[in-house]
């Protein structure tokens, strides 16, 4: 296999319109649209039921859209059986057929494209050294972990060398470590060989460290799609900032461009409240902490402090009674661990660029 | 210091509870395995080897002549052939089932009636057998008075292997639902999924994954059918009230003999024979399990 250095000169493009699925009356897809270029990795994001699995069975022709299209490599698939489809599938777990050697699991889709025995074999044996199983080829599943059978899985989907790999949350069933290592194992492979990829999860922090765009799903459409530093700083819809990241609502007024949140004047972001009185989403790391000394009593309480190693986070609480703004800071934990409930303390805003949307 | 002493006695107590505790919660079961199982088997086994009050080998050599041999012969061939038919027609009953809604009305219908079958089927069958084709049964009579001569042969193969392999099947059937169905749930739509994926064509699928996936469990399950099979009486002697065709006839004529005095240690040597084929094909089950489907959990 030769080195490639940009992504675009291999894979396939995957254009899905206008999809919609109904099941009785749930409208598990509403009208999504999704274009994925050449090589391209996205990350389908979204809560649980908004209609992510939906959208990857529809491409891999496991699940038929109620209407709408699916293309790939410019080529109309309706009416293709998944077994025609070219596509190489990881499930969330447990999809290894248990019968059969992890070497036989990752030569099968060989094995159904008439292969001999020889070639699929050094296939497996070459995929299985790319996700690191060289010496694994002769166990069987119920040998190996939970991330050992995925990478096994992934192996398997790839063997193929499918015109688009699709992956079902393939870490929602591992634990914390493992996440991460595979994760990043993933992202690796998926560079190595090139090929265009769905990834579907509903763990942001997994979505934005993968892909090169994130789509966000929010009942069974598209709310935004854009590369995730792009989407962090610039979420276009409350549910986007809600999603990615953490937020306050903090009470703000806009006027000409910009925002007083705090008694600090902010930049707005594009699809802002234009003028007037609003609700401002403000990300926990923006939520600035000073102690106060000397008998000041601040403008806030600090209410709890959870240690998360060098960052922590403080939560206070702006006000009594039913005005009270509750809000979440991420700082250091050198100060952090300065802060004990029911001290006093100064919080603000940094001076970066907010969504303001209309109070409910 | 006193309480010092007992608070380090107190594991080595809890240690000896602990392992008093489970014996004593098994002692039920152990009475119970005790009265229904191993007293009667040794029972089978000594009396099997007495004649008079003393040691002898005559019932076992009894076992080895032309009459027991049949019937031993006619068992198993009865045991084999309906948990062949019950294994099959069960296996696809089962499919059926599973491929159903879940919650659907056929599959809770279809497992509850496989558990009431399974008891009671064959001895109901019988019946229901005998009064219809049997000789003198109603549709029998119908028949013979309709078309002039009797449509079923003299119905007399009824009451001989024909006829118990018919009616085993009522229950061999059911049981095979019921021990299958697991297994057929085991099979996830991952592994379809999977397949499907991976280019494989239905065929393929069950060819390569469904079938070797579930042979397995399929040949332990006809295993039991078999045992189970081997081991009824109730739906034989309803059907079969003279003669004694098959072993667990034999054994009632050999215990109900009014003709030759002195039967029941023949009985007994009957009956050890009877444990004996079953205790080796339950020992091949649990081989067979155990090698074949260490991939299974
Ligand atoms: N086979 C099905 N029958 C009925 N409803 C379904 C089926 N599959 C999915 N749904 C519904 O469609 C919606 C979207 O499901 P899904 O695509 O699995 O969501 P996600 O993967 O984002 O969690 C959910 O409300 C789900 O209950
Ligand atoms: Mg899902």
């Amino acid at each position: 296999m030769t080195e490639s250095p940009a992504r675009t000169e291999r894979g396939t493009p995957v254009e899905l319109t206008d999809l919609t699925r109904v099941y009785g009356s749930i409208h598990a897809l509403d009208g999504l649209t999704l274009h994925i270029d050449p090589g391209e990795l996205v990350a389908l994001l979204g809560p649980s039921g908004c209609g992510k699995t939906t959208a990857l069975r529809i491409l891999a022709g496991l699940d038929r859209a109620t209407s709408g299209t699916v293309a790939v490599g410019g080529r109309d698939l309706t009416g293709v059986p998944a077994n025609k489809r070219d596509m190489g599938m990881v499930f969330q777990a447990y999809s290894l057929f248990p019968h059969m050697t992890v070497r036989d699991n990752v030569a099968f889709g060989l094995k159904m494209r008439g292969r001999d025995k020889a070639a699929r074999n050094r296939r497996a044996d070459d995929m299985l050294d790319l996700v690191g199983l060289t010496e694994h080829g002769g166990r069987f599943a119920h040998q190996l972990s939970g991330g050992q059978q995925q990478r096994v899985a992934l192996a398997r989907a790839l063997a193929v060398e499918p015109s688009v790999l699709l992956l079902d949350e393939p870490l929602s069933a591992l634990d914390a470590k493992v996440r991460s290592q595979l994760r990043d194992e993933i992202r690796r492979v998926q560079l190595e060989v090139g090929t265009t990829t769905l990834f579907v999860t509903h763990d942001q922090e997994e979505a934005l460290a993968v892909a090169d765009r994130v789509g966000v799903m929010n009942q069974g459409r598209m709310d935004q799609i854009a590369a995730p530093a792009d989407l962090y700083a610039n979420p276009a819809t409350p549910f986007v900032a809600e999603f990615v990241g953490l937020n306050n609502k903090v009470p703000a007024t806009v006027d000409g461009g910009r925002a007083q949140v705090l008694g600090v004047s902010v930049p707005v972001i594009e699809g802002s409240l234009s003028a007037g009185p609003g609700i401002a989403m403000v990300r926990p790391e923006s939520v600035t902490v000073a102690e106060v000394g000397g008998g000041d009593a601040g403008n806030a309480r600090v209410t709890s402090v959870n240690f998360l190693g060098p960052i922590s986070r403080v939560y206070c609480r702006l006000g009594e009674g039913d005005g009270a703004i509750d809000l979440m800071a991420q700082v250091a934990s050198s100060l952090a661990t300065r802060l004990t409930p029911g001290d006093p303390v100064v919080v603000g805003v940094e001076p970066t660029a907010v969504l303001v949307v209309a109070a409910p | 210091m006193a309480l010092t002493a007992t608070g380090s006695d107190t594991p080595t107590r809890t240690g000896r509870r602990l392992s008093v505790g489970p014996s004593l919660a098994l002692l039920p079961f152990l009475v119970f395995v005790g009265i229904f199982l191993i007293i009667p088997t040794v029972t089978v086994i000594v009396q099997g080897f007495l004649e008079n009050g003393r040691f002898s080998l005559s019932n076992i050599e009894t076992l080895f002549t032309g009459t027991v041999m049949r019937a031993l012969w006619k068992s198993v061939v009865l045991s084999a052939s309906t948990a062949l038919i019950g294994a099959v027609i069960g296996a696809i009953a089962s499919y059926l089932v599973v491929s159903g809604n879940p919650d659907g009305l056929l599959r809770r219908g279809a497992v509850s009636l496989s558990g009431v079958l399974a008891q009671f089927g064959g001895v109901t069958l019988a019946f229901a057998w005998i009064t219809t084709v049997g000789l003198g049964g109603m549709l029998q009579r119908a028949l013979e008075a309709a078309f002039g001569y009797d449509v079923f042969g003299g119905s007399g193969w009824l009451y001989d292997m024909p006829g118990l392999i018919l009616v085993y099947s009522y229950f061999q059937i059911p049981l095979m639902v019921i021990v299958f169905l697991p297994a057929l749930n085991g099979l996830r739509p991952q592994w379809r999924e999977a397949a499907t994926n991976l280019g494989a064509s239905t065929w393929q699928f069950w060819k390569e994954v469904g079938i070797p996936v579930l042979t397995p469990p399929f040949l332990a399950s006809a295993l039991l059918l078999f045992a189970n099979a081997f081991a009824a009486y109730a739906t034989a002697a309803i059907l079969v009230s003279q003669g004694q065709i098959i072993l667990p006839l034999m054994i009632r004529a050999a215990l109900t003999s009014e003709v030759v005095l002195g039967q029941q240690n023949l009985a007994f040597a009957l009956a050890l024979e009877m444990v004996v084929v079953v205790a080796v094909v339950m020992w091949v089950y649990n081989w067979y399990l155990k090698r074949a489907a260490r991939w299974l959990q």
